[in-house]
C-alpha cells in the first residue's frame, strides 16, 4: 500500500534525519509518540479501549458468546481476533474483503495473545466439548498515521484487561445465565514493538511517512516476564542478524514501558 | 503445551530420530514443469512442495502495474489434500499471510527495476505438509525464480529453528511444531548476510533466541548448498544429453 505521495525532497529530508539520529517529528529514534488509552468506552462490549498513538487512533471491542470448543482442545475457551479496515481510517483503505495487511495486522495480534497465554483460556470451559467461552477480539482501525500493530496491540490488551464476562452456572447438563459479571481471567500482559528500517537504522514507532519509505518492519512482541513471545518482519527489505538481536534489547526495555501504561488503567 | 508427548528421547535424539541440529533428508529439482517460465520442486522430509514462476509478463489487471519496477506477487496454497483433515482449496488467512510473508522474502533478492511494468507471479503448491512450509516453500520459490533466469542479488533459503522439551532444534517437523515450545522460521541471504523472513510464535528469552537464530541460519546455509547443486544439476543433466546426441 505505497501509494500515499511523498516529494522526493522530504522522503531524502526523513531519511537523513535519521541517518544522523533525528527525526522529522522531533522524537529520538527510540521514542513512541504520545500515548493515550482509556477503557470502557463501548458499554455494549464486554470490553472495549481505544489508543491514540499520536495521530492514529485504534479502537479496540470485545464480545463474549457462548460457543463450541475446537475439538483438539475440548476444555478451552476459543480465541478469535479480527482486524477492519475501515474506509474512514485513511484514503488508502476500501470497502470490502480483508487486504493482506488486515489479516496480517489480526494475526500478528492474535500471536502475542495466543502464545503468551494471556487469557486463561482453560478458565473459560462450562461443559467440555461442548459449551465454552468464545472471546472475539475486533480491532477497529479509525485513523491510520503508521505503526497500526502496536497501537492495536496496546488496544487489545487494555480491552481484554477491562473485559467483564457474564457468569454462567450449569445445572444438569443445562446452562443458565445469572445476573453477575466477573473479569476475564488473565496471566499475561503482551506488549508489542515495532520498529522501521530506514538508512540502516532501526526506528521505533514509525509514523505514516516513515512506514512509507522505510524498507524493512520488525515486530517482536514481548510478555511480562521479558520473554519474546511472536515475532513478524514485514516489507520488502531485509535485515542484518545484529539489527534484529539489538531490536530486541531495545523492545524488551520498552514493553515494560508501554506495559506500565496499560497494566496500571 | 508440551503435555503427554515426549519430543526428546532419554538420548537426546527427536521424535524421527534426528539430533537436535540435524536437517530432515531434503530433496530439490529445478525445471520440472513444461509451461512455467521457471519451476522447481522441494521434499523436506514428508513435506513436498512445488513451485512455479510465470514471468516478466503483461500484469493483470493493468492497473496494478508499477511504472518504475516489476510487481512481485506470490500465492502459497495448500492442496486439499495435503493435511490430515481436507483443508477446503479456498485460500485461508493463515495461506493469506504466509504468501504475503514469503513474497516479502523474495523481493529483496530480486531486480525488480529491470522490469518496470511487468508482473512476475510465483505459486507455491503444498502437496503434502508435514511442518516447515513455509521455510521450504520460500527455498523452492528461490529455486523457480532462479530457474526462470530472472536476475538476483542472491538465492533465498529458509529453515525454522525452534525449543522442543527445552531443547533447541534445527527444521521442525509438523509434531514439533505442534507441540513444542517456540517455532522460529528465518529466511536468508546467504551472500548477502541478510535475513527476510523472520516470525516467531511460542515463549523464548533473548539469550534463547540469539541461540535459535544463529541455528536457524546454520541450517540455511547447509541447505543452500543443496540449492546451488540442484540448479547446476538442471543443466548438467542438458549438457550430457547434448553430448549423447553429438557422438551418436
Amino acid at each position: 500500500m505505497s501509494s500515499i505521495m511523498i516529494s522526493r525532497i522530504r522522503q531524502k529530508q526523513i531519511s537523513q534525519m535519521i541517518a544522523s539520529g533525528k527525526r522529522l517529528d522531533g522524537r529520538g529514534l527510540t521514542d513512541y509518540r504520545p500515548i493515550k488509552i482509556e477503557t470502557g468506552i463501548i458499554e455494549k462490549a464486554e470490553g472495549s479501549a481505544r489508543v491514540l498513538m499520536g495521530r492514529t487512533e485504534v479502537v479496540v471491542g470485545v464480545k463474549v458468546e457462548l460457543g463450541e470448543p475446537f475439538p483438539d482442545r475440548p476444555n478451552e475457551g476459543v480465541l478469535t481476533v479480527n482486524s477492519e479496515f475501515v474506509p474512514l481510517a485513511s484514503p488508502e483503505f476500501e470497502a470490502g474483503p480483508p487486504s493482506e495487511e488486515s489479516i496480517e495486522l489480526a494475526r500478528v495480534i492474535d500471536r502475542g495473545i495466543r502464545e503468551s497465554q494471556a487469557i486463561e483460556l482453560e478458565k473459560l470451559c462450562l461443559i467440555p466439548g461442548k459449551k465454552v467461552y468464545v472471546i472475539f477480539i475486533d480491532i477497529y482501525v479509525l485513523n491510520h498515521d503508521g505503526n497500526l500493530i502496536d497501537a492495536s496491540a496496546l488496544a487489545s490488551l487494555a480491552a481484554l484487561i477491562n473485559t467483564k464476562i457474564p457468569v454462567y452456572v450449569v445445572e444438569n447438563g443445562e446452562i443458565k445465565k445469572t445476573s453477575e459479571y466477573m473479569p476475564l481471567p488473565m496471566r499475561n500482559y503482551p506488549i508489542a514493538i515495532t520498529f522501521a528500517n530506514i538508512s540502516d537504522k532501526l526506528v521505533i514507532d514509525p509514523w505514516l511517512e516513515e512506514e512509507e519509505i522505510m524498507n524493512a518492519r520488525l515486530t517482536i512482541t514481548f510478555d511480562k516476564d521479558g520473554r519474546i513471545c511472536a515475532i513478524q518482519k514485514g516489507g520488502q527489505g531485509a535485515l542484518t542478524p545484529q539489527q534484529i538481536i539489538e531490536a530486541a534489547y531495545i523492545a524488551r526495555e520498552k514493553a515494560e514501558e508501554l506495559r506500565m501504561l496499560v497494566v496500571k488503567n | 503445551m508440551s503435555g503427554k508427548i515426549r519430543l526428546i528421547d532419554e538420548n537426546g535424539l527427536r521424535v524421527d530420530g534426528r539430533k537436535p541440529n540435524e536437517l530432515r533428508p531434503i530433496k530439490m529439482e529445478v525445471g520440472i514443469l513444461s509451461n512455467a517460465d521457471g519451476s522447481a520442486y522441494i521434499e523436506q522430509g514428508k513435506s513436498k512442495i512445488l513451485a512455479a514462476v510465470y514471468g516478466p509478463r503483461e500484469v493483470h489487471p493493468r492497473h496494478l502495474a508499477l511504472p518504475d519496477r516489476a510487481l512481485l506477487r506470490c500465492r502459497y496454497h495448500m492442496a486439499p489434500f495435503s493435511v490430515e483433515e481436507r483443508k477446503s482449496p479456498a485460500p485461508s488467512r493463515r495461506e493469506i499471510e504466509l504468501s504475503k510473508v514469503i513474497k516479502e522474502a523474495l523481493e529483496p533478492a530480486v531486480f525488480l527495476e529491470k522490469f518496470p511494468r511487468t508482473s512476475i507471479d510465483i505459486f507455491i503448491e503444498v502437496l503434502q505438509a508435514d511442518g516447515g512450509t513455509r521455510c521450504a516453500g520460500t527455498t523452492v520459490a528461490a529455486l523457480a525464480l532462479a530457474d526462470a533466469g530472472i536476475p538476483m542479488r542472491d538465492l533465498v533459503v529458509a529453515c525454522a529453528a525452534g525449543k522442543v522439551d527445552g531443547v533447541l532444534v534445527l527444521d521442525l517437523n509438523d509434531l514439533e511444531d505442534k507441540e513444542g515450545e517456540a517455532d522460529l522460521p528465518v529466511a536468508y541471504m546467504p551472500n548477502l548476510g541478510l535475513v527476510s523472513l523472520l516470525q516467531m510464535d511460542g515463549l523464548l528469552t533473548i539469550e534463547e533466541f540469539k541461540q535459535a537464530l544463529n541455528l536457524a541460519i546454520e541450517g540455511c546455509k547447509q541447505i543452500y548448498k543443496l540449492q546451488k547443486e540442484a540448479l547446476k544439476a538442471k543443466y548438467i543433466a542438458i549438457k550430457e544429453e547434448v553430448e549423447t546426441c553429438l557422438q551418436s
